[in-house]
């Protein structure tokens, strides 16, 4: 569905989703969407939904890229725990901010890399690939920390997560940054089509002449950058390091809010702007969640549902029966080739049962 | 015929060599007590990794059997302490749930057509949740049989024991062993997992087999859950996070392929006692931090991928294919 109807219209569930949820915490909350400016930052529920979503928008630009070549990469948290134990770490032992700043993304850069080269060069499934380094990523972090919770007080790191650039929370800037680069990166050069196409099909891409193992790296390379930014901003929140639970669990935050944002896990086409609105929906339903008095834990079960709900409409068996857009279908082959009609082998043959 | 077991046999010389170092070391080591206490920590583990095995064998993946663990805790906790239930009456409840939820997610998986990864994802949270609404507190069980069930256990000499979860996940091992290499059900598992299509086109009960598959996954997690919670002794939603990753990391290691159709339970459950193995070396040790065991499992993991990827180039290389299974 999300490649054979392309246009504004694609995009409208999602928007339409993010409008949907703000409007139902406006409900619930009249003040809601009231901001005020004091000591020079903004402040109001809707810049906490866009603060507080930061990390997991951040991951969702490198996740989104690595989804779209038909990959995964768990250890993004474990990656987030990496650069924040580095950070502070060196923050602790008297290093610079623009030394810290360089180390701790040199650190994400490297898990990228490593991420990549199993993927690309040894050819090894994404998901086990990036296992690995989520498995050994947070020892690795703890060795880091030698398994303190390590804490600095220099503001100018510090200033990374709670400071605000003309008024707005400098993670919100930094995302949105990070966000821009990104789609000037991918959309200004071939490097989107290229990931799209590694994504579609990988062996026909490389035999039209890309070069796909450059493609991979690079694409968890970015994932890895993006992730250690994510865990500077978080530990610069705290202002410190907690190699155990920083970014737990967030690779399946990201990967949710990529697929919200409508790109599919079979990679091909992506929209980075549409996996961070797909990040802010998760975040303004968890606001939502905790203004309304619920408890906060139906959080998790809401979550589920939204995501049933996406992947419903995404889903090949559903779309048969929904109503197609007006308009010439494009005569695009899926991805998956199709699978037979399921009644039909299964009839004939005498074995099926047992 | 040899190549076959390759995979295994390493996993078992593995395990083996690891042991004797250890003994080396430790001469304690090498005593039943020690291996009675590594079957009994890790029996929860074991039992989910069977279902973990069976699930991947199908060339799918369950991420939500370490929340469905924490729910049935939670539930069993519930019924025991607060709705008077009978433990027996709560298990067999819990196991129940534990199974429809799992059939829920294998029609799910094949209704839709959506991917195993993203499907049991939701799982996951809705069993996390489903934890959370019922009790976000640790609630003891103090019912007498939990303290029964506790002391059962085979005694040897020399204050070795093997306790009933323990023996428990011995025998869902071994009846893991006959189904998917003596049944119907397991032929049609490694058949779907080698190629889908094919499996449909040989008449492969595709739909059924799936459901079944993520329905025995659930159902083994929820036996899991009960052997952890008489493990601890209580219910708490957040139990057991992170075990579908040790889980699926024993399979890694016990040869099994994610791509499915290829690998056996055996060594799923000796990947587990590696795991085990390096955890109780560390705390023998004393002197190792805990974070050791994450890099050293993490380190292994590439290892064994690694030889997988270096046999299965090796096999292609000579035209012939990794297994017939």
């Amino acid at each position: 569905m999300t490649r054979s109807a392309p246009g504004p219209s694609r995009n409208l569930p999602q928007y339409g989703a993010l409008a949907a949820v703000l409007l139902a915490n406006w409900l619930l909350f009249p003040d809601f969407f009231s901001i005020r400016l004091q000591d020079g930052r903004l402040f109001g529920s809707l810049i906490d939904v866009l603060n507080r979503g930061a990390p997991v928008a951040l991951l969702a630009i490198g996740m989104t890229m690595v989804i779209a070549t038909r990959g995964v990469d768990l250890s993004v948290g474990a990656v987030m725990a990496i650069s924040g134990a580095v950070a502070a770490t060196l923050t602790q032992a008297g290093w610079g901010l623009l030394p810290v700043l360089a180390a701790s993304l040199g650190a994400g850069l490297l898990c990228g890399l490593w991420n990549g080269l199993l993927v690309a060069v040894l050819r090894i499934q994404p998901i086990i690939a990036t296992l690995i380094l989520m498995v050994a990523g947070r020892g690795i972090a703890q060795l880091v920390t030698e398994g303190q919770i390590v804490t600095f007080t220099s503001p100018g790191l510090a200033f990374i997560g709670s400071g605000s650039f003309l008024t707005v929370p400098m993670p919100v800037v930094i995302t949105a940054v990070l966000l821009g680069v990104t789609a000037l990166l991918v959309r200004m050069t071939a490097l989107g089509l290229m990931i799209e196409a590694v994504g579609v099909n990988r062996l026909s891409s490389a035999g039209a002449g890309v070069n796909t193992p450059v493609v991979l790296i690079a694409v968890y390379v970015w994932c890895g950058l993006c992730a250690a930014v994510a865990g500077l901003v978080v530990a610069a929140d705290i202002r410190g390091a907690d190699a155990n639970n920083a970014g737990l669990w967030l690779e399946l935050d990201a990967i949710l809010a990529v697929v919200v944002g409508g790109t599919s896990l079979l990679g091909g086409r992506f929209g980075l702007l549409l996996s961070v609105v797909g990040a802010l929906i998760l975040q303004a339903m968890n606001t939502g969640i905790l203004l309304s008095g619920f408890k906060p834990e139906f959080n998790l079960i809401v979550k589920a549902g939204v995501l049933m709900v996406v992947l419903l409409l995404q889903s090949p068996t559903l779309t048969l029966f929904l109503p197609r857009p007006a308009g010439p279908r494009p005569a695009q082959p899926p991805v998956r080739p199709p699978t037979p009609p399921r009644a039909k082998p299964e009839s004939p043959s005498p074995s099926a049962g047992a | 015929m040899i190549h076959r077991f390759l995979p295994l046999l390493v996993t078992s010389a593995v395990l083996v060599v690891g042991f004797l170092l250890c003994a080396a070391q430790f001469p304690a080591f090498a005593s039943l007590r020690v291996v009675g206490n590594l079957l009994t920590d890790n029996a929860f583990l074991g039992i989910t990794a069977v279902g973990m095995t069976f699930v991947i064998l199908s060339g799918g993946i369950d991420l939500s059997v370490g929340a469905v663990i924490g729910f049935t805790t939670v539930l069993l906790a519930v019924l025991i302490e607060q709705g008077g239930w009978h433990p027996v009456s709560a298990f067999a409840a819990a196991l129940a749930v534990a199974g429809g939820f799992g059939a829920a997610m294998g029609a799910v998986i094949h209704v839709f057509q959506m991917p195993p990864f993203i499907v049991t994802l939701a799982g996951m949270f809705v069993a996390r949740g489903l934890g959370f609404v019922l009790s976000t507190d640790s609630i003891p069980i103090n019912h007498p049989l939990y303290a029964e069930l506790g002391d059962l256990a085979l005694r040897f000499d020399g204050g070795g024991k093997l306790t009933l979860p323990a023996l428990l996940m011995l025998g869902v091992v071994a009846a893991a062993v006959v189904c998917a290499h003596w049944t119907r059900f397991g032929a049609n598992l490694y058949a779907l997992g080698g190629n889908r299509q094919s499996a449909e086109l040989m008449g492969v009960p595709v739909g059924r087999t799936t459901v079944a598959v993520y329905a025995l996954s659930g159902l083994l997690a929820g036996l899991a859950g009960i052997v952890f919670s008489l493990y601890t002794g209580a219910g708490y939603s957040l139990a057991a996070t992170g075990v579908e990753l040790d889980t699926i990391t024993a399979v890694v290691i016990g040869g099994t392929q994610l791509t499915g159709g290829y690998g056996y339970v055996i060594g799923t459950f000796i990947g587990l006692l590696i795991q085990g193995l390096i955890q109780t070396y560390i705390t023998f040790d004393g002197s190792l931090s805990s974070w050791w065991t994450k890099i050293a499992i993490g380190v292994l993991l590439f290892v064994f991928i690694l030889l997988q990827k270096g046999l299965l180039a090796v096999w292609t290389g000579r035209g012939g294919t990794p297994a017939e299974a």
